[in-house]
């Protein structure tokens, strides 16, 4: 099937729902030494690893399904998109998955991650955007970096990086 | 989700209503006098007036109730049903319909402009039945409208009504319609308190109505009661007359009988003539009625979703009972072994029954498509006979649901560019009406729905013609029959010189492939010049729930539909080693290709030593896939797969196996597709 899957119009670089007192409820883990954060409200659960099922001629970004609880879904490497290698699972390997609205239709996703850390909260102030030159990942992949404690973290993009397409 | 909103509720019943309606004069086109049809349809428009006005509905009822006043006077056999009542009742039903969604628009005048049409079609000029002369029923209304009669009824409706649904107060409302009303209960019938049941009716009305409406006004009030109740109904006016006879007498002498009260007195006696005719149909009113009630009482209307949350639920129950039975198996205790059959044989049942709970019979699909013919027919000036086939065919709904507006496609096309005007059909020396024939039919796990008809075929130099001209195939392009035909649906595609209200804008022929192939069917087409063309969509029979074959490739488990399997064998090792060559294998005396699925899916692990084939085919083509393993057969719970894997054309979904793990389900058509692309190469190789 030919769906060249576009952004809804190119969304605005940003789609993080800070609240009023500009702050952000977070879930933090890491993926290859990095870093990263989701809102906490799109998690639906973390899982240990479950048996996978590879899905012969996917996209390795999205390579094999996972039956979390009697529903078949997607488990997503979120890695290949910021060019990171695939890596062994540890003991620390966990799955996120989250509810994603992918063309207007909510989709329950599982995301690999090397580790995940706490539950915290982010302030909008410590936040910045992507800078345009001097990063390897793409920009648009990147909601924003958030720093704290001496290290920054990301904030992915979800939207944009499910919303690619058979461009990679 | 629950029913609670009564304005959905009667949308629904509308809906169901109109389809009645409908159903009922399109019969009438073909039988004018079906007395059985002209009854339904006014019970159905009776009733839609009468639930309308009770939900709120008033501009529908009022409407409504003009197109039933003219309708009964069909029904009385006072005025002949022809086609341009028929029509123009079709017409004002669809102003119904648009009441019925809309009541807040302005509909404008369209109204009137209906119920003159109506008006106009019923008078007519064809004289009447003969049974009635026009003259005299004509006058006798209108004289009784505008004398303003008064009447005296009294009534009483049998002990057990209320228990059977019957509501005396919406009666005694309709009575008030009517006119200036004058209501007295008489309670004397009521029993002591201690013997007194409280659903029980002891209540008898005596009521004094002055209308403009005749006679027959007030017993349409009753029409619905009339078999078990007592009726007195006399006049008041001038002191005339008295005509007070319990209803079974009345109802064997209809309308004219009062008419003699009004100021026109002799001209009207035509009872005598008519009374052998009228009490049947009247006598059989009441009576279905009550059946149709009886029958809706059986019938529980539940939301689909509902359904949809109890499938699922079925499925997980399918799922953990089948780890039940992995568990059983390698479990030493009777005990546990013999509950666990019992589960699995309750489960399966639970998943049969909850499989025909889904299932519909085609025929409400089929019978959406008489309007669009008989209308396609006056329109295109072509005349049309729809001939309908194995209606009672059942398929789940969603499939119905989602075949519908494929179907107008096909069936529009057909009628547009298959069929040819009488005179081409003269010419051709074929019978003038053209044949549409829709048919269905269940072949294993699938069902086949068919249109055709023996219209002029396809023109396939014209397709050719038009796709080379868009671009859709190479100049010259060697293609097969089956190929060349398939390209109507391509998209962008339409070979119709003029585009017409119909079809020809190359939209729809595209939607109907992309329909069929989300529903997991495929598209057959015949056609042959002069003869006419045969379009077949085969569509699996469930959405749901399929019996698959599970095997191994690799490390990986597949399911593969066990409707598509045909037989599995062994790949010698001789066939093995030779097929490096060629992939195909003799079966029986003929070749079938093969796909060796550890490359497709590239596995990159050693094949095991004896790999099996498993031969699937659909319909008339072959095709065999290579396996390591062939687990057995599996009861399997389609779940879809997310967006994100609609790319993946070669699995249609996935499944959960008892072990919780997931196997992905292969999609047969796009093998056999694959399959036979590879055959083509071979054979252009050499």
């Amino acid at each position: 099937m030919i769906e060249a899957v576009q952004t809804n119009d190119r969304q605005p670089q940003s789609d993080t729902h800070w609240n009023s007192d500009g702050e952000l409820e977070v879930l933090t883990f890491d993926l290859h030494g990095e870093t990263f954060a989701l809102e906490a409200a799109m998690v639906q659960e973390i899982l240990d690893l479950l048996p996978e099922t590879t899905v012969p001629g996917a996209m390795p970004f999205v390579g094999s399904v996972i039956n979390f609880r009697g529903k078949v879904i997607p488990l997503a490497d979120i890695r290949l998109a910021f060019g990171m290698e695939a890596a062994e699972t540890t003991i620390d390997s966990r799955i996120i998955v989250i509810e994603l609205n992918l063309q207007g239709e909510p989709t329950l996703v599982g995301l690999r991650t090397d580790k995940v850390n706490e539950v915290t909260t982010l302030a909008k102030t410590s936040s910045e955007a992507p800078p345009s030159v001097g990063m390897r990942w793409r920009p648009d992949y990147i909601n924003c970096l958030v720093k704290r404690g001496g290290q920054f973290i990301i904030l992915p993009n979800l939207q944009a990086i499910f919303s690619f397409r058979t461009d990679t | 989700m629950s029913m609670t909103d009564p304005i959905a509720v009667f949308r629904m019943e509308a809906a169901e209503l109109f389809e009645q309606i409908e159903s009922g004069l399109l019969d009438l086109t073909h039988r004018l006098d079906d007395r059985d049809q002209i009854d339904a349809v006014f019970r159905g428009l009776h009733t839609l007036k009468g639930s309308g006005a009770m939900f709120g509905f008033d501009a529908l009822a009022a409407f409504t109730h003009h197109c039933e006043t003219a309708f009964d006077r069909v029904r009385k056999g006072e005025k002949p049903a022809t086609s341009e009542l028929i029509a123009a009742v079709l017409a004002a039903q669809d102003h119904m319909r648009a009441l019925v969604d809309r009541p807040m628009d302005d509909h404008g005048n369209i109204g009137d402009i209906l119920l003159s049409q109506l008006q106009r079609a019923v008078e007519g000029d064809a004289p009447v039945t003969a049974l009635v002369p026009t003259i005299q029923a004509e006058p006798a209304a209108v004289a009784v409208k505008s004398a303003g009669n008064t009447w005296r009824i009294r009534f009483s409706l049998p002990v057990n009504s209320m228990v059977n649904g019957t509501n005396p107060l919406g009666l005694l409302d309709e009575l008030r319609d009517l006119g200036e009303c004058r209501i007295a209960v008489n309670t004397s019938a009521i029993p002591s308190l201690d013997v007194l049941v409280p659903t029980d009716l002891h209540l008898s009305w005596d009521v004094t109505v002055t209308t403009d409406q005749p006679r027959s006004a007030i017993d349409d009030v009753f029409i619905f009661v009339l078999d078990d109740m007592q009726l007195d109904v006399e006049t008041l006016t001038d002191g005339v007359a008295v005509i007070a006879e319990p209803a079974a007498v009345q109802a064997e002498q209809p309308v004219p009988v009062v008419l003699p009260v009004a100021a026109i007195a002799p001209a009207t006696l035509p009872v005598p003539a008519q009374a052998p005719a009228a009490p049947a149909v009247e006598r059989e009113v009441p009576g279905s009625n009550d059946a149709r009630q009886a029958k809706a009482a059986e019938n529980v209307r539940v939301p689909a979703e509902r359904l949809d949350e109890l499938m699922d639920r079925v499925g997980e129950l399918v799922i953990a009972q089948s780890r039940l039975r992995q568990l059983a198996s390698s479990s030493m205790d009777l005990q546990l072994r013999s509950v666990s059959e019992e589960i699995e044989r309750l489960s399966g049942e639970l998943r049969d029954t909850m499989m025909v709970l889904r299932m519909v019979p085609v025929g409400s699909l089929f019978g959406r498509f008489r309007r669009l013919v008989h209308d396609l027919a006056r329109e295109t000036g072509k005349v049309i006979e729809l001939v309908t086939e194995g209606e009672t065919t059942e398929v789940d709904k969603t499939v119905i649901e989602r075949l519908a507006d494929p179907l107008v496609h096909l069936v529009r096309n057909s009628i547009d560019h298959g069929l040819e005007t009488p005179e081409e059909r003269r010419a051709a020396g074929k019978d003038e009406a053209g044949k549409i024939m829709l048919s269905a039919r269940q072949a294993g796990g699938e069902v086949i729905i068919t249109i055709k008809d023996d219209g002029r075929g396809i023109n396939r130099e014209r397709v050719r013609a038009k796709a080379e001209a868009s671009g859709l195939i190479q100049p010259g392009a060697a293609l097969s029959d089956q190929d060349l035909l398939q390209l109507i649906f391509a998209p962008g595609f339409s070979t119709a010189a003029q585009v017409t209200n119909l079809s020809g804008r190359g939209v729809g022929m595209d939607v109907v492939k992309k329909t069929v192939e989300t529903l997991r069917g495929a598209i057959d087409i015949t056609s042959h010049a002069g003869q006419g063309s045969d379009v077949s969509l085969r569509i699996p029979l469930t959405l749901a729930i399929i019996d698959g074959l599970l095997v191994r490739v690799g490390t990986g488990r597949y399911v593969i539909p066990l409707s598509a399997v045909e037989e599995c064998l062994e790949l010698s090792l001789e066939e093995d080693l030779r097929s490096r060559g060629r992939s195909f294998i003799s079966l029986r005396d003929s070749l079938v290709p093969f796909l060796r699925l550890r490359d497709l899916f590239r596995t990159g692990t050693k094949p095991d030593a004896h790999q099996k084939v498993v031969v699937i085919s659909t319909g008339t083509e072959r095709v065999g896939m290579v396996v390591d393993q062939i687990i057995g057969d599996h009861q399997t719970v389609i779940k879809s797969m997310s967006k994100l894997h609609h790319d993946v054309a070669t699995f249609s979904g996935a499944t959960i196996l008892g072990d919780g793990s997931v196997a992905l389900i292969l999609d047969v058509a796009h093998l056999v597709a694959a399959g036979q692309q590879q055959e083509a190469q071979v054979r252009a190789a050499g």
